[in-house]
Order: C-alpha cells, then structure tokens, then sequence
C-alpha cells in the first residue's frame, strides 16, 4: 500500500514535470500563430475584462499602497526634482530657438515638416488592466485591441503621472486580441529598440538591463561615438533608405537619459540609461496605430 | 489524500482568484521597489493544507492560468509552481509541523524557489544581460513581503477550503492526545 502511494505520488510529479518541459518546448519551438499562442489568445480574451473589473475595483487599494511608497520617497525625489527643473529650464530655452530655427531652415529647403505631435500617429488610449507579476516587468495587459485598430508591432507610449520627465516610449504591441492587448515592455530582453541622443552624438540599440526596469543600457555605441551623462536618448527611427526595412517606432520618442556611461571612449562603450517612464506605475497607455512617412 | 469534488471545485475558484487579483492588483502595488506575489503563498498553502499531489497539481494549472493570462512562456511559471506546492506537501506529510511560524517560513522558501528558480529558467532560456544587485534585492524584498503577509494569507485560505478538507486521521489522534482523550497517561 505505502510502495504503491509512493509510486503513484512520484509519477503524478514526474508527469507535471514533463508537461511544464513539453510545454516550454512546444511555446518556443511554434511560431506566433501556433497551437498555444492561439490557446494564450483565447484565454486572454475570455479573462480580460475580469481583469478590467478587477483592476478597477480594487484601484483604491493599490492607490493607498502606492502613496505610503510615493510619500516614503518624496523627499529624495524633490531635491532631484528641482535640479533637474533648472538644467531643463536653460535646456528648454535654447531648444526654442533650435525649434525656430529648424523650421525655417526646413522651409528653405522644401522638407516636409516632420508632425510635430503625436496625432499623425493615430494614438489611442488604453488603460492598463494586468500587469506581469514577475520580477522581469515584461509585459503588462490594456483594455483595447484589434477592435479599436491595434495590431501586434506597434509602439507604446506612456506616463506615469510622477511629474516632469514622464513621458516616453514603454514597448511595443506583442500580441492583440478584439478587446485587449499585450504590451512587451523595453524591460524585457527580447526588445531592441534603434535609438540616438537628441543631439546625434551616439546610436545604438536599446536593451534592457534585467531585474531593474529603472535602467537601460544603450548597445553597440561606436567608439568614436560620445555619449555624456544627462544626454537623452530618443527613437532613431527608420534608418534605411529603403521602404521595405521601416523601423517599428517613430523617430524622436523619447526613451530616457544617460545616468552613466561604462568604459567611456572604448570600442564596448556601454551607455546606461533612465527610462522616462517608471514601468511599475503606468496607469494608460498610448498606442500608435499609424505611420507617418515611414517613420523617417 | 481522498480529494472530494467540493475541495476541487474550492481550489479552482481559489486558482482563478489569486491569478486575477495577482495580476490586476497585488502586482501594481509596489513597496521599496518590490511587490508581494500571491501565487507561490497560494500553491504552498494548498500543498501544506492537502499534500504533495494536491500541492504539485494546483501549482502546475495555477502556473498554466498565469502563463496565458499574461502571454507568458507557457509552462515555465508552471514548473516553478509545481516544485514549490510538491514540496510544500512533502513537508506535511513527513514533518506535519504545527507551529505558528510554519506558514511563514513555508511562504518564504516557496518564493524564494519560485522567484530563484523563475529567474535561473529565463537565465537558461536565453536572456543575456547581466544580472544586477538590483535583481537580488527586489528578489529578497518579495520574499520578505510575503513571509510577512504568508500568516493572513494562509489563514483566509485554511478558512476557504477547511470545510472540504477531509479530517486527518494523524492530526485527529494528536489532538486527542492533547485534550487527553486517548492519552495511555490519562488512561493509566
């Protein structure tokens, strides 16, 4: 009797074993529109808008938590803050005058003037209903999907309502149902994003950096490149000449700013940066449906 | 341990809360960088209150529901799970320990295996960056979390599926010996 427990007990866990492997085989080895991914989508569809009650019925729960955390680290926010708020005042009024002059040097050489907001991209509002409970910050879930024209690819913009620099670029659609997506954030390691600084004194390719979603790391920066500290990096954009390599984002989103750069100058430079955005506090959402001029 | 359908029925509501609320809320609040995780408490619990098979198999469809409601790598939060509620049950049904502790302890070393080894699978699935003091600390700061918050949770769930659970014939004897009942001192 007890050998028998014994045997049994050990077969069921083997066997759970075995499918958790096939499982994870299976996932990696079929393509986006497989057996599984096709089961995700279903699931995803039928559990989202449980979520969506959820998420917003228990929003004064999560509020509550997050004002004891926001209050806990005010005070060491509002000095930054402050600092900040005067290197981007100067910032802002030199920006004035390149705007300006931009303009009129576009128009004295026949460019069509790249959209200067966010409009021409076919933005759409989403509220986030789900968020990945894992250490990995790598995906969260909104409330709108192919119904409301949002198809996998496309790019994610957002704020995290905590003020001043909250605005930017948080991933890309990864996978739309009728009424919900999923958005892959830049925290997770399958995201790369073609990215600059404002200036065009470094390109590279944005990737994240693990188990931290308040840092980035700015790849494949070329040694004659040079990045300084408090650059902000932003979308490169299509870089091709070609129509058929469109890149997935628009140029010139913002992505964040170079907190440090590691072995500045060597042929491995590796920039490192701060998302505008905190991942963990985004609320909504703005996803891009349209392109303009291929995203050039 | 006799499963009844009425415990079964309990454990896949129980399942379809704590991915939801895990996922809608509890993931979204976030304390010194870190949130609590619901899912390796709710696995250890159950495999603490029903055994290694009960354990192991609400791990492995609780990890499944979490996998696809948030597009994940199916079967990765599965394995991970399936670890922690098998192990969960082992300890009951060899050690059967009775202090008040217990949940705490068992809460935290379920999400130190399910957080470690959730991180050690994406290592070995391909993710190539390094790995940051940052990553460590919010993985210690979840498991404190939820040692800290394992007692209530243990307690709600001890509550939600007690009156399915079938009585155990050990813990039935011992707390005839405790009242002293069937003490051979009592007797004597």
């Amino acid at each position: 009797m007890y050998d028998k427990t014994v045997r049994q007990r050990r077969a069921v866990l083997g066997l759970l074993v075995a499918c958790s492997l096939i499982l994870l085989t299976q996932y990696f080895r079929e393509p986006g529109g497989g057996a599984l991914h096709h089961v995700q989508r279903g699931i995803l569809e039928v559990v989202s808008p449980i979520q969506e009650g959820a998420s917003r019925a228990l929003k004064p729960v999560r509020d509550t938590f997050g004002w004891v955390g926001d209050t806990v680290s005010a005070k060491g926010d509002l000095a930054q803050a402050r600092k900040e708020r005067d290197q981007w005042r100067t910032a802002a009024t030199r920006n004035e005058a390149a705007s300006r002059e931009n303009a009129q040097l576009r128009a004295a050489v026949g460019l069509e003037a790249a959209p200067s907001d966010m409009a021409a991209y076919g933005p759409q509002t989403a509220r986030v209903i789900g968020q990945s409970g894992t250490l990995w910050y790598a995906k969260i879930t909104i409330d709108k999907g192919t119904s409301s024209g949002i198809n996998a690819g496309m790019p994610v913009l957002a704020t995290d309502g905590s003020g001043g620099d909250d605005t930017g670029l948080i991933g890309r659609v990864d996978q739309a149902a009728r009424g919900t997506s999923v958005v892959r954030l830049l925290t997770d390691s399958s995201v790369a994003v073609s990215a600059r600084t404002v200036n065009g004194s470094a390109l590279g390719i944005v990737k994240p950096s693990p188990g931290n979603p308040r840092d980035l790391i700015l790849d494949y920066v070329a040694k004659e490149d040079t990045p300084a500290v408090g650059q902000t990096v932003v979308t490169a954009g299509t870089v091709s000449r070609t129509d058929e390599l469109d890149s997935v984002y628009p140029p010139d989103l913002p992505i964040g700013r170079i907190t440090r750069v590691d072995d500045q100058g060597a042929a491995d430079q590796t920039p490192h940066l701060r998302p505008f955005v905190d991942l963990r506090r985004v609320q909504f959402v703005q996803v891009l449906t349209e392109k303009v001029d291929h995203n050039r | 341990m006799a499963v009844s359908p009425q415990l079964i029925l309990r454990l896949i509501l129980l399942g379809l809360a704590v991915v939801i609320l895990q996922v809608a809320a509890v993931s979204q609040v976030v304390l010194f960088g870190a949130t609590a995780d619901l899912t390796p408490l709710a696995v250890a619990a159950v495999g603490l209150m029903c055994g290694s098979i009960s354990g192991a198999l609400f791990g492995f469809f609780v990890g499944l529901f979490f996998d696809a409601a948030l597009v994940q790598t199916m079967g990765l939060t599965s394995f991970v799970c399936v670890v922690a509620g098998y192990g969960a049950g082992r300890l009951r049904e060899l050690r059967d320990p009775q202090a008040t502790v217990v949940p705490m302890i068992v809460g935290a070393l379920a999400t130190a295996i399910t957080t470690f080894g959730y991180g050690l699978m994406n290592f070995m699935l391909g993710i190539d960056a390094p790995v940051s003091f940052l990553l460590l600390r919010v993985i210690l700061a979840t498991i404190v979390f939820n040692a800290i918050i394992s007692l209530p949770i243990f307690a709600l769930i001890r509550r939600w599926l007690g009156p399915a659970l079938p009585d155990d014939p050990r813990r039935r004897r011992r707390r005839a010996y405790t009242t002293g009942g069937l003490s051979p001192l009592s007797r004597a």
